[in-house]
């Protein structure tokens, strides 16, 4: 899958990275704990979360995070917009609650992967 | 005799908008350097946990980093409260870290467990109302 059928399945807006929407993703996370997110995430991987500071752009950084999808509308403010640009990161928001958002992802074969 | 490369660096205290900079920053130089993108990712969290660690519980303190051609050391050392049950907070989800620091998404009792789990040795001294270094160390 890639972070373009991402942003299509959850009726995204793409609010960084918009030339990179062809990367590929292989799994996914959803947390609102970046520690939790740290133990378990996988390479090449989405995060959807419904938290939104800075942590959470570094928390992607340090795990080669491909894309961050922000759940229930939120939407991140212009610097941690602009750390994300500077990161390769991209970054989605869409109105979906995260269980919603989790489940439409799942739905089209996107998995967690094993822990 | 190997070569060694240091880097180190202040950690601000109550600052957790800057929180892993150094990490980050430690990242950047490892992949530049050409060390292995898997070596490369354990540092990246391991050090990262930590520096939130500092900053949380440790009004900040300093990092350290080594790097010879076969390994990468951390040395992360605050002068901190100490840790009064290292067993305890070595379990995963044990955290004494207060709300607050709970909202911004961290505080899950995974820090310690991930710093341990991410990096091939680690040692923890600690002496109550004195700080704590950390120890850590990845194969390349």
């Amino acid at each position: 899958m890639t972070v373009r059928d991402v942003r299509d399945k959850l009726g995204a807006k793409v609010l960084a990275g918009e030339n990179h929407l062809d990367e590929e993703v292989r799994s996914a996370c959803g947390s609102d704990m970046m520690s939790d997110v740290l133990a378990f995430s996988k390479d090449h991987s989405v995060l959807l979360t419904g938290l939104c500071n800075p942590q959470v752009i570094r928390t992607a950084e340090m795990l080669d995070i491909v894309c961050i999808v922000f759940v229930r509308g939120k939407k991140p403010d212009e610097s941690m917009l602009l750390m994300a640009e500077e990161r390769g990161i991209i970054i989605l928001s869409t109105g979906h609650r995260m269980f919603s958002a989790c489940g439409l992802l799942y739905e089209a074969g996107l998995h967690g992967g094993a822990i | 005799m190997t070569d060694m490369i240091t880097f180190h660096y202040r950690i601000s205290p109550d600052d957790f908008t800057r929180a892993g900079e150094a990490s980050s920053d430690v990242k950047s130089k490892l992949k530049k350097m050409g060390v292995t993108p898997e070596a490369v990712r354990k540092v990246a969290i391991a050090m990262y946990e930590g520096e939130i660690n500092m900053v949380i519980h440790a009004q900040g303190g300093e990092i350290t980093v080594n790097i010879t051609t076969d390994r990468i050391e951390m040395i992360l050392a605050d002068v901190g409260p100490g840790i009064p049950d290292v067993g305890l907070a070595m379990q995963a989800g044990y955290s004494t870290a207060p709300d607050a620091v709970r909202s911004l998404g961290f505080g899950a009792g995974m820090g310690l467990p991930n710093m341990k789990k991410y990096s091939d040795e680690m040692e923890i001294d600690t002496v109550i109302g004195k700080g704590t270094t950390i120890h850590m160390m990845v194969n390349i």
